[in-house]
């Protein structure tokens, strides 16, 4: 459904609920028409705190991890037994045995040595600006590629979530939303405030816009509707576990994110927090993960038919330090892992020129050695997904970068 | 009051208050500028100085931390710091109550602007623990104090601050020939002050300079840091031997002096392009997002004739007739919006300077974020966005309807009693209110709903 449909719909809502004929209402505010310039689906989640990637995605293979991190057997492993994904990310099995969920190590954004979450993150969104004191971007990469794609809409593509997205900002038009926002107004208040902003170019849109995205948070099916079967129950009846049947924060942002992606939306990003592990990180990175595979199911589950077009990219702003600090956690490092899951990606593997965690192979002595760039996976992933060509990723979306040889990414 | 005369106080101050005082034109806008701060003296807020102390004791407690001899005094040291960190956080929220309360109550409106406005030309952001509750300290010393003295001494106050040198980076940097650099050639240069110097703080990003430029004032800013206790220090040792050559004129000798970056900071605050970029963003802040280019051209000549007189400036600002149009084309930014509302409603100045912690996140610091103005965080050195359209988006608009809704609650806990949404469209904003807002105020089902649609009006956010 667009927007407009959207605003209709909502609108013919209200008045039949006041009793008002569509010609005395204020809200009918034409919304323009957006218009998806392909079909494949690209969501960006960006895992702040610096995920551990050895512990996410665990190198169970190489000889010297057992002497750095003694844990538990782990569950799922690549076919080679050389990973295995974390316990925590155990619902992720299935996705992974369907050849929906892929992982990539040893990568980092170019950025090194200072390890600051606000400069590390900000990189990472920038996606360029990487030597020091070199200019600051003043636009986020996924912006940058909208900038790219003549006659964009707004509704192309969603910042959601209540932070400024960094990713997103910059010249090209995109909509934003937090599925935590809602307009609720007394049906008078909200009659009476469509007359204060009629007629008013700034005004009406944006509140036509903000109810109608509003009720159609409270109309969408939850989560819970949509899982139909007796695995999509399941599956929900075990997220919605001891949270006394309502969705947390980050499954409401997957269900506003399937919802718009079902419709015009073809890019969405968002954040989850909660990765910087300094102290005991047994108990804390397993809540990190477990958040994240379960808004990864939730979004193949409201995906549901375009499922087979999405390819989910998660990324962070930095690894952690190879080995445990005295606390039981780990401090800020370089390398780390990045996941991709979608019914779009060539899943079931990990991507990596490993590096070994040796003393004399890790980088400053200490982390995991980044032997590939993030962004170049990220843009991998938009010329698979999107067909942009290699001068559009390497000299607009990442000035600089070079994708180099990665070999496919996608199915 | 005049309908122009309400615009003016609007777009150039805080509108009106309860008791519909308000600035009369632009004479009663501009003469308070020149006299003494009288509101930042009843309500003060600690300068950098006053806070410093507390980061040196939290370096302290961390070391101390690190060295702890047993799990017991590990544990004491940590409750030591968690506590001093919650001092630290209660401060924070006092300063925005405080920055409120200011807004609220003022005779000096415009002066509350200026420092908003000034303060994110200037932007700087807490990147570590404790300096994420030191923005208004910055604010307070290096911007308020300036806001009506010579463009030259803002600037110099704001670039110099240690809190400007930890956020761009140039409290580390170290020139490659200097004394440091020599024995450390993994050190050098930083350039991010340097370049955001000519390209935010003066010139502008099509101003006359080029690479060669930025890098050559990154020399000549070599050696500025900051001490242990938080004072701005010139380290010789670490400064680039000059000469060095910016926008064609030779800087300092070989020895690294202080004096040469007063004097390369002197010249860039008086320059020609200087005085176009402070006068473009001046229009475009207060006026329209695309000013009138007489308006510009008027006040960028009063900065040069005046040598950046900010006074003077100001005045060139408001009396020039593109800068009293009728058509309202800015918005309220989130702050503003808050801080005007509380001032329209009434708020006391004493109650918002001491509102708890837990009140300032669940009635200020969420529905900033909500608005997409999350307190103290702008999005980078630029600071904040100005079009009208990036605050009225549906995400923004939607967080304002929640504050708006809201505010009943809010002044509950100030102890203010709900206005009657008649008397506001009668009373204070009669001047701008028009026909559809004063049905509102008559037809709304509740005195709350009424307040809100009053505060949510177009005749209120726009300026």
């Amino acid at each position: 459904m667009t927007v407009q449909d959207l605003s209709r719909r909502a609108f013919l809502t209200r008045t039949a609920a006041l009793g008002c004929s569509a010609a005395a209402s204020p809200w009918l505010t034409p919304v323009a028409l957006a218009s998806a310039p392909w079909d494949g689906r690209l969501i960006v989640i960006i895992l702040r705190g610096g995920m551990d990637g050895i512990d996410a995605l665990r190198p169970v293979g190489d000889p010297d991890f057992a002497g750095l991190r003694a844990l538990e057997e782990p569950e799922i492993g690549d076919e080679a037994g050389f990973f295995a994904l974390h316990p925590a990310l155990a619902p992720l099995a299935p996705m992974w045995a369907a050849g929906h969920l892929s992982g990539v190590h040893a990568v980092s954004t170019p950025y090194r040595d200072r390890r600051s979450h606000f400069d590390g993150q900000d990189l990472l969104e920038a996606g360029t600006g990487f030597t020091p004191g070199a200019p600051r971007a003043r636009d986020g990469w996924l912006n940058r590629l909208l900038q790219t794609v003549p006659g964009v809409a707004a509704e192309t593509a969603f910042a959601v979530g209540q932070e400024t997205l960094f990713l997103l900002s910059g010249a090209a038009p995109h909509a934003s939303w937090a599925p935590e926002a809602s307009v609720s107004l007394s049906p008078q208040a909200e009659l009476l405030l469509g007359h204060l902003y009629a007629g008013d170019p700034l005004f009406a849109p944006a509140a036509a816009q903000a109810l109608a995205l509003s009720q159609e948070m409270e109309h969408t099916p939850s989560l819970a509707e949509m899982a139909e079967g007796e695995t999509g129950m399941a599956m929900m009846a075990e997220m919605m576990e001891g949270r006394g049947g309502a969705a947390g924060g980050h499954l409401r942002l997957a269900e506003f994110v399937s919802g718009r992606m079902r419709e015009e939306t073809r890019i969405a990003a968002f954040s989850l927090n909660g990765w910087d592990t300094h102290n005991n990180q047994g108990r804390g990175l397993p809540r990190a993960l477990t958040r994240l595979a379960e808004v990864l199911r939730a979004l193949e589950l409201g995906l549901g038919p375009v499922w087979g077009r999405t390819a989910v990219v998660a990324m962070t702003e930095f690894g952690r330090t190879v080995a445990l600090n005295g606390t039981g956690g780990t401090d800020h490092g370089t390398g780390g892992a990045m996941f991709m899951a979608g019914g779009a990606v060539r899943g079931g593997r990990v991507h990596t020129r490993w590096p070994g965690l040796d003393a004399a192979s890790l980088y400053d002595g200490r982390d995991l050695l980044p032997t590939a760039d993030v962004r170049a996976y990220a843009a991998k992933v938009m010329e698979e997904l999107f067909g942009l060509n290699r001068p559009v990723l390497q000299e607009a979306v990442f000035p600089g970068l070079e994708i180099g040889d990665l070999g496919p990414v996608l199915a | 009051m005049s309908y122009e005369t309400a615009v003016l106080s609007a777009r150039f101050g805080l509108g009106p208050r309860a008791d519909g005082s308000e600035p009369a034109g632009a004479e009663g806008l501009l003469t308070p500028l020149a006299g003494p701060d009288a509101i930042g003296a009843r309500y003060p807020i600690a300068g950098y100085a006053d806070i410093a102390p507390a980061a040196v004791e939290l370096r302290r407690l961390n070391r101390a931390r690190r060295d702890a001899a047993s799990s017991d005094e590990e544990k004491t040291l940590r409750q030591e710091r968690t506590q001093l960190l919650r001092q630290q956080r209660v401060r924070r929220a006092q300063d925005l109550g405080t920055v409120l309360a200011r807004a609220s109550e003022t005779a000096d409106p415009m002066r509350e602007r200026l420092v908003r406005f000034w303060a994110d030309h200037f932007t700087v952001v807490g990147k570590q623990t404790f300096l994420r509750t030191a923005v208004q300290s910055y604010v307070e010393e290096a911007i308020r104090p300036n806001v009506t003295a010579r463009f030259a001494d803002l600037l110099r106050a704001a670039i110099l601050h240690p809190m400007m040198l930890a956020y761009l980076d140039q409290a580390r940097a170290v020139g490659p020939n200097s004394e440091v650099g020599r024995r450390n050639p993994k050190r050098g240069l930083n350039e991010n002050l340097a370049r955001e110097l000519l390209e935010l703080h003066t010139l502008g990003v099509g101003g006359p300079y080029a690479q060669a430029d930025v890098r050559q004032l990154a020399e000549l800013l070599a050696g500025l840091s900051v001490r242990p206790s938080g004072e701005m220090i010139f380290a010789a040792r670490r400064g680039e031997p000059g000469p060095e050559t910016v926008l064609g004129r030779r800087y300092g000798r070989r020895a690294p002096k202080l004096e040469d970056i007063h004097e390369v900071l002197d010249d860039l605050a008086r320059h020609e392009a200087t005085a176009r970029h402070i006068a473009r963003k001046l229009a475009v802040h207060f006026v329209a997002d695309t000013p009138d280019p007489a308006l510009v051209d008027h006040v960028a000549a009063r900065f040069s004739s005046t040598e950046g007189d900010l006074l003077a400036v100001y005045t060139a600002l408001v009396e020039h007739p593109a800068a009293q149009a009728s058509e309202r084309q800015k918005a309220k930014m989130p702050w503003e919006f808050i801080a005007t509302s509380l001032r329209l409603l009434g708020a006391p100045g004493r109650k918002l300077a001491e509102t708890p912690l837990r009140d300032v996140r669940r009635h200020i610091y969420a529905p900033l974020t909500e608005m997409s103005q999350e307190w103290e965080r702008p999005p980078g050195p630029d600071g904040w966005p100005e079009e009208a359209a990036h605050w009225i988006s549906p995400q923004g608009l939607a967080g304002r309807i929640s504050w708006a809704m809201g505010v009943p609650q809010i002044l509950m806990g100030l102890g203010v009693a709900l206005p009657d949404p008649r008397a506001l469209v009668e009373g204070p904003l009669a001047p701008l209110a028009g026909d559809a807002l004063r049905f509102a105020a008559r037809a709304a089902e509740t005195r709350e709903d009424g307040v809100a649609l009053v505060l949510l009006s177009p005749e209120f956010q726009r300026r």
